[in-house]
This record gives C-alpha cells, sequence and structure tokens, in this order.
C-alpha cells in the first residue's frame, strides 16, 4: 500500500498544478474556499460569468472535460487523470457546477446517441462553457418513478409536438440546451413508450419557471413545454428507447467521482474546537466527543472508499460498488450534523444572523438546504435500492405497473 | 496511488479464507461454544503450520517475517469464521508487546514458539470495570514478584504466559506503570475462568500472589508500550470485525433471498432491503478505514494512532449492526441456538469491548484529531 503517483501521475499532476497556478482566477480563491456545501458564492462578480471565464480559459489550453475525446473538445484523459485534476484544481473545481449536468450527463447522452455532425457542432461548445446544458427528466408525476412521466411528444411530419410540465430542472433558467425525456406512446407499459430528445431551451414554448425551496433559495425550475416543436433529427435513440437512453445518462452521473462528498464535517470539528459550553470548551465535552468520533469515522470512511476507488482506476481496474455508498451517507449526516451544531449553542443556535456569519450562518444554511440533498439525485430510499439490488443481489420490487400500457395505470390514490 | 492490498497478499487471504472454510466450519466454532473444549487446539496447530501465526513475526524470531499487511489479509478471515482460538490475545496483544519492549532472549524465548503454535500469550492489563487507564491499575510489582488481581484477561485460563500491566510508582503520571512477562505455568497464579458473552474466546481472572515476574521493557515505560499494542491490536480486530461483519451480512442476504413470506423471497421487502443495504454501508466504510489502519500499522506511520481509533470505531459499529441485524432478518430462527447467527452477534458484542469500548477510542481518536489539528 501507498499513496504515491506513478511516474505518469506525478507528471501530470506537476503539469496541471503548474497551469492552475498560472491561469486560476485567485481573486476569488478565498471566496470559493470559504463557500460550503453546494452554496457558492463570491464577491463582487457574477458567479457564473466568472464560471464560464475559467472554463474558457481551461477549454482553450485543453483541460475542459478531461476525459472527453479531443475532438469533443475534451483531452482524451484516463479516469485518473481526471481525478487528479479535480484534486489540483481545489477550490476553483466549485466553479465548475454549473457544468456538472451537461458535461457529467447531457454530453454522455450526446456522444452515445447523437450523430457525428452533431456531436462536433455541440459538444467542444459545451466543452468549454460557452454553452450550458440541463437534464429534463423528472415531473410532477415522475420522481423516483422516472418512467411515469407525463410530457406527450406527438409526432408530425419531420417535427415532434411537445406539451407537459417538468420539474426540479438544475439551471433551466441559464441553460442553453436540455436533453428531454418524453412519452411517445401512452398505449404501451410505461418503460416501452419513452423517447428522448434535446432541445434549444430558447425554442417557442419553453418556459422556465424558478421553484422557490423550503431554503428559500432557487437553485431548480419547472420548465413547461406548450406546442414545442423539435426536429426529429434531434432525437437521440430509436423512438421508444428512451428508457434505456435514460440509462446511459443516469450511468454516468454515477460514474463521475467527484473530489470528495461534503459532510460537514470539518466544518463542525472546527466549531466544537472553538466552542465555549457553560462548563468548558466542547470538544473536551464526553457527549460532544462521542457525536463526533461517529462523525469523524463516517466522514474518513467515505474519503477512504473514493480512494479505493481512485486506486482502482489508477491501476486500470474497474471499480467495485463501494462508492455507492457515498451520497446515502452524506446526505443525512449533513443534516444531522448541522442539527447538533445548532442544538451546541442553546438557544441562540436559532439565530442565522449572527455577526460572525460565517460560522453561525454556515449551519443554518446547511440545516435548511440538508432535506433536498436527502432527495436529489435518488432519494436515501432509492440508494438503498440501488445497493440492495445491484450491490447485494437482491430481488427487485414486484412493479404492479410493469405490463400495464401506461394509459390504464391509476393516477390517483385515494378517490 | 495503491490503496488496496497487493495480489499476493490477496493469494494469502484467498489461501487463509479457503483453509478456515474447511478447518473452521461452525461445527467446530459450535465445539467451543458448546464447552466441549477451551479452544480448537487441531485449528490452531493447522494455523502455525501454514505459517498465520508467526506471519508478522520476523525470521529470526521463527517467523515468516512477512508483514502486519498480511497479518490483517489474515486477522479478516479469522473473524469471518470466528475462530475459536487464541489468536488475537497471542498474535496481537502478547506478540507485538514482545517486538515493541522485548528484549532478545524474550523474544527468542517466546516468539519461535507463538509462531510454532507452541506457546499461548495474552495482556493482562484490565482490573475490573473500566477502560484502559494507568489510574486503574492497582496490581503492585516490588523487586520482581507481583502481587494483585487482573480481570478479564482474554484466553487467561489457556495461555503460557502473560504480558501483564503493574504499578511501580504513585506519583499519579503515566510513568507509574511497568511491564512485566510472566510464565503463568510457573506458579504464583491462581486461575479462575469466567463466563462470558462469547464463549469462543475465554476470559479468565487471574490472581497474582508473590509471582515472580520479570520485566518487559524498560520501568517506567509500561504505559507507552500499552498505548502501541492497543494501537496495533485496534487496527488487526478491527480487521476481524469487517471480516464478521460482512460474513454476518451475507448470511442475512442468503436467508433474505431464500425465505418466502406473504408469498415472496423476504429480501424483496423494502424494509428488508433497506436494512440489508445499510449493513452494508456500515462494512464499508469499517472496511476502508481499516484500510487506512493497515497501511499506518505497516507502515509505523505518524497517523497510525487516529488511525487506529477510527478503524476501532467504525469495525466495532459495523460488526455489532450487522451482527445485530442479521438476527433480525432470520425472524424467530435467528434466536435459536441451532442457528449460528447468535455466534456473530456474541462475538460482535465481545469484540467490542475486549480492547477498551467505545467511549474509550471515541475520547482517543479525537484527543489526536485535536493534536494533529494543533500541530
Amino acid at each position: 500500500m501507498n499513496f504515491d503517483d506513478t511516474p505518469q501521475e506525478a507528471a501530470f499532476r506537476a503539469e496541471a498544478k503548474a497551469w492552475i497556478a498560472a491561469n486560476a482566477p485567485k481573486q476569488y480563491e478565498e471566496d470559493l474556499r470559504k463557500s460550503a456545501l453546494g452554496r457558492t458564492q463570491i464577491k463582487g462578480a457574477n458567479l457564473l460569468d466568472v464560471a464560464k471565464a475559467w472554463q474558457k480559459k481551461k477549454a482553450a489550453a485543453g483541460w475542459a472535460c478531461l476525459h472527453w475525446p479531443k475532438e469533443y473538445g475534451g483531452r482524451g484523459a484516463s479516469p485518473i487523470e481526471r481525478v487528479i485534476w479535480q484534486q489540483e484544481e481545489g477550490p476553483f473545481g466549485k466553479l465548475s457546477s454549473v457544468f456538472i449536468i451537461g458535461h457529467g450527463m447531457c454530453g454522455p447522452t450526446v456522444m452515445a446517441f447523437a450523430g457525428e455532425e452533431q456531436k462536433r457542432k455541440y459538444l467542444p461548445p459545451l466543452a468549454a462553457g460557452e454553452k450550458i446544458w440541463c437534464q429534463l427528466f423528472s415531473e410532477p408525476a415522475g420522481g423516483s418513478d422516472v418512467a411515469g412521466l407525463r410530457t406527450r411528444a406527438e409526432k408530425k411530419g419531420d417535427e415532434w409536438i411537445v406539451n407537459g410540465q417538468k420539474i426540479w430542472t438544475s439551471g433551466a433558467h441559464y441553460s442553453d440546451y436540455g436533453i428531454l425525456l418524453t412519452r411517445t406512446d401512452p398505449t404501451v407499459p410505461k418503460h416501452k413508450g419513452l423517447t428522448m430528445f434535446f432541445l434549444d431551451m430558447k425554442s417557442p414554448g419553453v418556459e422556465v419557471r424558478p421553484i422557490k425551496q423550503a431554503s428559500g433559495q432557487s437553485d431548480f425550475n419547472e420548465v413547461y413545454f406548450t406546442d414545442v416543436h423539435i426536429p426529429d433529427s434531434q432525437r437521440l435513440g430509436a423512438v421508444g428507447d428512451g428508457w434505456n437512453v435514460s440509462l446511459t445518462t443516469l450511468m454516468n452521473e454515477r460514474m463521475s467521482i467527484g473530489a470528495g462528498v461534503a459532510t460537514g464535517f470539518p466544518e463542525l470539528f472546527e466549531f466544537c474546537n472553538g466552542l465555549m459550553l457553560e462548563d468548558g470548551p466542547a470538544i473536551e465535552n464526553r457527549n460532544v466527543r462521542s457525536k463526533l468520533a461517529s462523525w469523524a469515522v463516517k466522514a474518513s470512511g467515505l474519503r477512504y472508499t473514493s480512494m479505493r476507488t481512485i486506486s482502482a482506476l489508477s491501476k486500470g481496474e474497474r471499480p467495485g460498488p463501494e462508492n455507492s455508498i457515498g451520497k446515502l451517507v452524506a446526505a443525512s449526516m449533513i443534516q444531522d450534523v448541522a442539527m447538533y451544531a445548532l442544538d451546541l449553542q442553546g438557544a441562540a443556535g436559532v439565530v442565522s444572523s449572527q455577526e460572525d456569519a460565517e460560522v453561525a450562518g454556515k449551519f443554518q444554511a446547511m440545516l435548511l438546504r440538508a432535506p433536498g440533498t436527502r432527495v436529489e439525485g435518488g432519494t436515501d430510499e432509492i440508494m438503498r435500492n440501488i445497493i440492495a439490488e445491484r450491490v447485494l443481489g437482491l430481488p427487485g420490487d414486484i412493479r404492479v405497473d410493469k405490463d400495464v400500457p401506461f394509459n390504464q395505470i391509476p393516477t390517483k390514490g385515494r378517490a | 496511488m495503491n490503496f488496496d492490498f497487493s495480489d499476493d497478499q490477496k493469494q494469502m487471504r484467498d489461501a487463509a479464507r479457503k483453509f478456515l472454510s474447511e478447518k473452521c466450519p461452525p461445527k467446530a466454532v459450535r465445539a467451543v461454544l458448546d464447552g466441549k473444549a477451551a479452544y480448537d487446539k487441531e485449528l490452531w496447530k493447522g494455523l502455525a503450520e501454514m505459517g498465520f501465526l508467526g506471519v508478522a513475526i520476523p525470521e529470526a524470531f521463527g517467523g515468516a517475517g512477512a508483514g502486519h499487511l498480511e497479518l490483517c489479509v489474515i486477522a479478516e478471515e479469522m473473524g469471518r469464521a470466528i475462530a475459536p482460538v487464541p489468536f488475537s490475545s497471542t498474535v496481537y496483544l502478547a506478540a507485538e508487546a514482545l517486538l515493541i519492549a522485548g528484549s532478545d532472549a524474550q523474544k527468542q524465548k517466546w516468539l519461535p514458539k507463538i509462531a510454532a503454535g507452541e506457546a499461548i500469550g495474552t495482556l493482562a492489563l484490565f482490573e475490573g470495570a473500566g477502560n484502559p487507564s494507568p489510574k486503574a491499575i492497582k496490581l503492585t510489582a516490588a523487586g520482581g514478584t507481583l502481587n494483585g488481581v487482573k480481570k478479564p484477561v482474554p484466553d487467561g485460563a489457556i495461555a503460557d504466559f502473560a504480558v501483564v500491566a503493574a504499578r511501580t510508582g504513585s506519583t499519579g503520571r503515566d510513568s507509574d506503570i511497568s511491564l512485566f512477562l510472566v510464565d503463568l505455568k510457573a506458579g504464583g497464579v491462581e486461575v479462575k475462568e469466567l463466563t462470558n458473552v462469547d464463549p469462543t474466546r475465554g476470559q479468565a481472572e487471574l490472581t497474582f500472589k508473590n509471582c515472580k515476574a520479570e520485566p518487559l521493557g524498560a520501568a517506567g515505560e509500561g504505559w507507552g508500550v500499552i498505548t502501541q499494542v492497543l494501537d496495533r491490536a485496534a487496527v488487526l480486530l478491527a480487521f476481524e470485525q469487517v471480516g464478521g461483519s460482512d460474513r454476518a451480512l451475507e448470511m442475512g442476504r442468503d436467508y433474505a433471498l431464500d425465505r418466502i413470506a406473504f408469498g415472496r423471497p423476504i429480501g424483496s421487502f423494502q424494509a428488508i432491503k433497506h436494512m440489508l443495504a445499510d449493513m452494508y454501508v456500515s462494512a464499508t466504510l469499517a472496511r476502508s478505514n481499516c484500510y487506512y489502519g493497515a497501511w499506518a500499522l505497516s507502515t509505523n506511520a505518524g497517523e497510525l494512532p487516529e488511525a487506529a481509533a477510527a478503524a476501532r470505531i467504525s469495525a466495532t459499529q459495523a460488526f455489532q449492526h450487522c451482527s445485530k441485524n442479521n438476527i433480525q432478518v432470520h425472524g424467530g430462527m435467528g434466536f435459536t441456538w441451532e442457528f449460528d447467527c447468535h455466534m456473530y452477534y456474541r462475538r460482535a458484542n465481545a469484540t467490542a469491548v475486549t480492547l477498551g469500548s467505545l467511549s474509550y477510542w471515541e475520547d482517543a481518536l479525537i484527543d489526536r484529531m485535536r493534536k494533529k489539528n494543533a500541530a
């Protein structure tokens, strides 16, 4: 066992480090470093502009979408090189959050299912951050059960006419394109009647409305489609094969290994280290220590689990299923950590507008954002199903709607 | 980066698994559980022949001289098989104490015997309820004789020798504690076997009455050695716990696939699936923490104290979690003597405390993290 780079990895790391040192927007480094847990904030500039500028610079020098082929705007780098890049990019990597869905899910889907001409046209601007893409899958009636979606696409000549509504679309309000999963045949069972497209988000009939979340922020949108025309040439995969196409998208989502999932632990540890309770420093309190220790081993367990995955990549092996636990563990941990940080402050825990907002407001914001983290990108329950079925080999759920034509599936619980 | 065991080490794990599945089936564990023997002598002999007892003992002292990573993979298999032999007391505690603090003559005397399966050793540390602490040690050493009572002592009733922590000063500092080596067959020690939660690994009370003992390591440095031994043993025992967690998870999974209720395998109910998924999560977290512990142990890295505590906590939680929910998945049958589930539950809850309980290691982890933070 060792944590050393191979000579090639070391050379790649040195090159990446040098380029980042010479080119990164350092004036925002401090702000980016402080931005915690999905709330990236920089002072005195528009985040989207800064993000686009950084991405463009990276693309020009061949550091964008490292794992994509060169002809589509990438670098053709190996998975381990991508990990090394993320490690070196550090806080500047937070600027990539607006591109994650495009680069991690939409791009790979286009790459797998679009024609060559389209790939050369659409992928390089996506890689360079000139165009932002979103993913239009979830619907009010199809969350965990995505295949239950109801947005209709009907063929008319060389075009499809789309009507319906999507929800929970991250970044739709600043996206240029989207990949869209629709129902093209409601008379067959639900998984069989779906078709995937991509579309220009500026198409007539597309209306984006931000959702105000329980946290008060707006990270997501509802997107309404009213007689939106999509050329058949923008279909991804065969008619009726949309479910399989969407699995490619989701598979790519899981393949992307982040630079580490946020758990809230480092923030809590630092907080406890500085906090005074009535009877002395919090960190010397037995109850506090016990709680901290339990979270510490979860956080370190996740960190070393990613290292095992990275190690497999480094050896050119296929990683095992162990990384599938990350989101499930981290999401509820952030919530628990936030609640505990408030609890430690006693009645003052309720106040989120204290002077020292960096410490105080942080956990209150974490608390209010956390319920969403446990739901987005697969609820805790869906994640457990995935582990149970794909890792442990347990049977899938009994699906009462599996062989029923979609238009005969009940749509209401209690009458 | 290579954060994994080598192919050779994995082969050794496979060999250990194969050997243990043949020589240590649940039936063999049961024989000790039912009190037919104090431990599985045949298995102990076989482990010596395989070279597993001395895998981390240098060749100069009769071992294989492989290393601690090799010992980790074997420990995992011992835990998976819940082997009813004094492996942890002899190999993790006694042998490691000798390796850290023993004189050449002491090592020459005992280590080859350990490797050959001819001597069982243990660490006599605890004196009743409480966690490892120099303050808790009352047994005295004066003029080369020990007086006092140690309990519980793991495998104390079958051990040939013990490393004994004794009080040699009264300043209230760690330097009050010194270590001694005692030949338990030479007289001066009364041995009383104690019934315990996991009869497949015995516990005993040792009463020392003017018992002759030789110093192990320098006078007044005993507590430092104890701490090091506990850290090393924490990693190794954590691998046993991870092996046990995985096996308990597999037993639960297999039963959930086979058992039909309400017209379908119970493994198709989300209540059961999610319970098993959570078991996988804790076993995976523990395994990853253990790998880091293994790296720190094998390289004697400065990170070992923190890594050992993390591995210990994580693996203790995982084994307790997996073994109790394995019984839950099995329903009523899981609570019968006939099914093997309780053997894992017993082992999990015994190993959870035998090296100092969770609260001790939680305390240790936070202390060590603070120290690192301050540095």
